[in-house]
């Protein structure tokens, strides 16, 4: 084992065992926003001691420990293929100790070969930056909120959306109407308007790699971004959709330019097991901080 | 809290109405979206898989071996139940099913097999994989474990106080269509 091995080996099982700190403020006031003694809040108090339970006896929070998904920064010279064959051994490793699922199946066949390793699998995205630091930043995905996903091409005569913020807001809070309980809310939204099919989707999951409780700089989408949340948030469709309170704990929502022909809004939904984590490295691969 | 615990009967279903919160205790058999494929095609369930009056888990667990080689389930929530809707009713009519358990809920195919033969599905709390695995007190068995890998595979587990919350009655009632209906009124004040 080498370190970049150790240090990206104890980030997948910290990512998968202990939900961040701004996620779980925002779920403890989502507990606290529930009637006493409904459903919703005996759902969100389950949800709590989950939370506690998994980090003490370090095991999964959730057992679709889902997509595995790498974002690294690193500078110019860095050697990402050194990087990549070392994450896919972590995975295998943190596959076997536990911390993910066998969760990475042939989409033809079907087998499993139970190392989550595979076309596509683990994700990983590289980005260069001038600061000599490396930074690894992991979400897992799971698959039920991954379902609910939605991209809509605007203009939506069905919803009356057109291509402005106002239709933006309504295609939104249908993926938000939509998805009910079955992407195991409150969720958190990722949204970006513009981009392509495959761009706009792609943004919309970096999204997730904000603080719940951070402001947009864009003073529109902050705004856009905290009526999404209030407004859904008077549906009544509460956590797992048992009615209640809480339907969303966030939404983040980012622009990318579009061609004159295509007007996407992408919405990625990410269940309460918001599992994201990252770190800094030393040089030698050793961690240097965390990130959340 | 009301607890249920076998022989699972329809009079036991029955009693039940969407809103209770139960504790299940006894034998919950796994399967999701290759056994309901499976099922669907006329294949056969090895004969272990005793699913008659029943409760069927939609559940993909992590479980591991521990040093003396015995299965440890380490993670054990719920999994989407809607994929399986186009085959639930079927397995809820050829095995006398008296539970189904999973998230999300399920449409008028599965609401209508619960009415008719007195099932209910049973909504545990999607994403607590540890509150959920600790109530399973055993590892029984597992089975198709070659054809479906293991999260697919039917894994027989021995539960105690099994929390969920009744979803889809044996009356006609499912929470999740009132919800969906009352968000969508809500929602168009709002536009």
């Amino acid at each position: 084992m080498n370190m970049l091995q150790d240090s990206l080996l104890e980030l997948i099982r910290r990512t998968s065992v202990e939900i961040p700190e701004d996620v779980h403020r925002a779920i403890l006031n989502s507990l606290e926003q529930e009637k006493k003694g409904s459903i919703a809040a005996s759902a969100m108090q389950i949800i709590d001691q989950n939370i506690a339970l998994a980090k003490n006896k370090s095991q999964p929070i959730c057992q679709d420990t889902g997509s595995v998904i790498f974002y690294v920064e690193c500078p110019p010279g860095y050697d990402q293929i050194v990087f990549e064959e070392t994450a896919r051994k972590a995975v295998k490793t943190a596959t076997k100790k536990g911390f993910l699922r066998q969760n990475s199946v042939d989409s033809i066949t079907g087998k499993n070969d139970g190392t989550n390793l595979g076309p596509g699998a683990p994700a990983l995205h590289f980005h260069q930056h001038r600061s000599a630091e490396v930074g690894v930043k992991l979400i897992l995905k799971g698959g039920g909120c991954e379902n609910v996903g939605a991209q809509y091409s605007l203009p939506n005569e069905k919803l009356a959306a057109g291509r402005d913020l106002e239709g933006c807001r309504k295609v939104i809070l249908d993926a938000v109407l939509q998805a009910q309980g079955k992407g195991c809310g409150p969720g958190i939204l990722g949204v970006c308007v513009g981009g392509d099919r495959a761009t706009g989707y792609e943004a919309s999951k970096q999204q997730f790699l904000r603080k719940i409780d951070d402001n947009n700089p864009n003073p529109e989408l902050d705004r856009l971004e905290k009526d999404i949340v209030a407004t859904a948030n008077k549906l009544g469709i509460g956590p797992m959709g048992f009615g209640g309170k809480t339907t969303l704990l966030g939404a983040k929502i980012c622009v990318l330019n579009r061609v004159p022909a295509s007007y996407f809004v992408s919405v990625s939904y990410m269940c309460w097991a918001y599992r994201r984590q990252g770190v800094s490295l030393e040089a030698d691969g050793k961690i240097s901080q965390w990130l959340y | 809290m009301l607890k249920l615990s076998p022989p699972f009967t329809a009079e036991k279903m029955r009693a039940l109405k969407v809103g209770d919160e139960v504790l299940i205790t006894g034998t919950l058999f796994t399967g999701r979206d290759a056994v309901h494929k499976h099922l669907h095609e006329g294949g056969k369930l090895p004969p272990q898989v005793n699913l008659q009056n029943g409760m069927l888990y939609h559940c993909g667990p992590v479980v591991i071996k521990d040093d003396q080689g015995r299965w440890k389930c380490v993670a054990a929530g719920p999994t989407t139940s809607i994929r399986e809707e186009p085959y639930q009713w079927q397995v809820i009519r050829d095995y006398n099913l008296r539970g189904v358990i999973g998230k999300g809920g399920m449409g008028d195919k599965t609401l209508a097999a619960c009415k008719e033969h007195g099932c209910v599905y049973l909504h545990a709390i999607g994403g607590a994989a540890q509150v959920l695995a600790e109530r399973i007190k055993r590892v029984c068995g597992v089975y198709m474990m070659e054809e479906f890998g293991a999260p697919e595979a039917i894994w027989e587990f021995e539960v105690e106080d099994f929390p969920a919350v009744v979803t889809i009655d044996s009356h006609g009632n499912s929470l999740h269509k009132d919800v969906f209906a009352a968000s969508q009124a809500e929602l168009a004040k709002h536009l």
